[in-house]
């Protein structure tokens, strides 16, 4: 680990519904620049955690940083609320649904935020769209609805929405679990592409191949604890744990069948 | 006495003109039950208590008590403290909170069905909880609810026939008055009715269009 500040640094995050923990006291620094995975069966907290770096999860005890900002600041309400609608500004958040707006086209899922939060005029906010559209291939469909394109399609435009508010951070949330196995390349390339350009991500993921080939680190998560964390080579090839060593044989299992 | 429609003729354009009073009356109340319905669903759905309650109240007593005495309170009984409202504004705020109320339910409805990861994606791009209302949440609930909408727009239409009691000269109160010089009820009220049915359809019509354009961006 490097000598400066992390450029993200989760302290001691923990987690409960109710009597159910769902994050055990868990801490992760991420460096500028750096691509972590995040790996485990599903209920580990994996998504949980990942939701909690922009507080769509808030977390019930910990603290979440982003370079010299907390971002889960105890705040009475309304200053909280302006306080985490310019921190959430700065983490562009992918989900495994898309959650594009139908009810916008492709173009205007990606103006909609820069033009009401950052003052953009039409024309460069126009501009802005059609940048982030080329960058992720989808500058052709800049005119179609949403139900008009393919998984794949949706994935990409939902990059580009987040990519346009010029994020210092991108959370993955198993952004290619629903998709058809045929699409899920065309948005790996894009995850690939971001990598290239040294974006800060965290990544939940099922696909394994792609998080060896792509991540500097792997995290694995079981029932709300890091089990494991290393660099992707020593997790996928040489696990020390033995739940992650299970978990990776049952997952290979799975694939194969 | 038989039937004798040649009176009517006579008496076309006060009848026309009644059902201009009448198209004015519907749109002007259909649009404060539009916007007063969706305003009325987030007040329900996201104000906190003290704001709510005030307006549960106010929409209990709109639902829980007859058209009519709403409309002769707010114009007669609002002059008393020195509220003045012309006739036709009266029957316009009176008819447009009425349906209102009923639009509110059919908005929380919708708006609680708009799957809840389209306000997540707004969020998380940084938009406000009401920014996020206005842009993403309200726009995809109204596209849902607008056939049930336009349901209540035709009652709205059928009962603005009840402002005539407040002396809007429209198609009813239009009708009545050639009736009291002719003495001809039958003749007069089949022609308003048809009157009245002929504004439906062109209601419908109007409906099937904007749903045919929502259906396109589907």
């Amino acid at each position: 680990m490097s000598a400066q500040k992390p450029f993200i640094d989760i302290r001691h995050a923990k987690k409960s519904f109710g009597t159910l923990e769902v994050l055990k006291d868990i801490s992760l620094q991420v460096d500028r620049g750096q691509i972590v995975a995040i790996i485990g069966p599903s209920g580990s907290g994996k998504s949980t955690l990942l939701r909690a770096i922009n507080d769509l999860d808030p977390l019930t005890g910990g603290e979440i940083w982003l370079e010299d900002k907390q971002i889960n600041m105890d705040l009475p309400h309304r200053q909280y609320e302006r306080h985490i609608n310019e921190v959430r500004q700065e983490i562009g958040m992918v989900f495994q649904h898309f959650n594009l707006f139908p009810h916008l086209k492709v173009r205007e899922n990606v103006t909609l935020a820069p033009k009401m939060l950052k003052g953009l005029t039409d024309a460069e906010a126009n501009a802005l769209a059609e940048e982030q559209l080329t960058k992720v291939g989808m500058i052709e469909r800049i005119d179609y609805y949403p139900s008009q394109l393919s998984g794949g399609q949706k994935q990409r435009v939902a990059i580009a929405r987040a990519l346009a508010m010029k994020p210092k951070v991108m959370l993955f949330d198993e952004a290619t679990s629903a998709l058809d196995p045929e699409l899920v390349e065309e948005v790996n390339l894009v995850m690939k592409q971001l990598a290239e350009e040294h974006m800060t991500m965290i990544i939940v993921t099922h696909e394994m191949g792609f998080a060896e080939s792509v991540c500097d680190r792997v995290l694995f998560m079981d029932q709300g604890v890091v089990v494991e964390e290393g660099p992707p080579e020593v997790i996928f090839r040489n696990p020390k744990s033995e739940r992650t060593q299970n978990f990776l044989r049952k997952h290979l299992a799975g694939q194969k069948a | 006495m038989g039937l004798d429609f040649s009176v009517i003729p006579k008496y076309l354009d006060i009848v026309l003109l009644g059902a201009l009073w009448t198209i004015g009356i519907t749109v002007g109340a259909a649009l404060v039950s539009f916007f007063g319905g969706i305003f009325l669903a987030v007040i329900a759905l996201y104000a906190p208590a003290v704001v709510r309650w005030p307006f549960r109240i106010f929409s209990f007593l709109f639902l829980g008590t007859p058209l009519l005495l709403q409309l002769f309170l707010i114009y007669f009984g609002l002059v008393q403290i020195g509220i003045d409202v012309p006739a036709f504004v009266a029957g316009v705020i009176g008819l447009g909170l009425h349906f209102a109320v009923y639009n509110s339910e059919l908005f929380q409805t919708s708006i609680l069905a708009v799957d809840k990861g389209q306000i997540e994606a707004a969020r998380t791009l940084g938009l406000s909880r009401m920014q996020a209302l206005r842009k993403v949440v309200v726009p995809q609930a109204v596209r849902d609810v607008i056939p049930p909408i336009g349901n209540n727009m035709i009652a709205l239409l059928k009962d603005s026939a009840l402002v005539s009691v407040i002396g809007v000269s429209e198609l009813t109160l239009s009708a009545q008055r050639a009736i009291g010089s002719t003495y001809r009820p039958f003749e007069f009220y089949v022609l308003v009715a048809a009157i009245y049915y002929i504004i439906n359809l062109g209601m419908e019509a109007v409906l099937r269009r904007v749903e045919r354009r929502i259906q396109a961006s589907k």
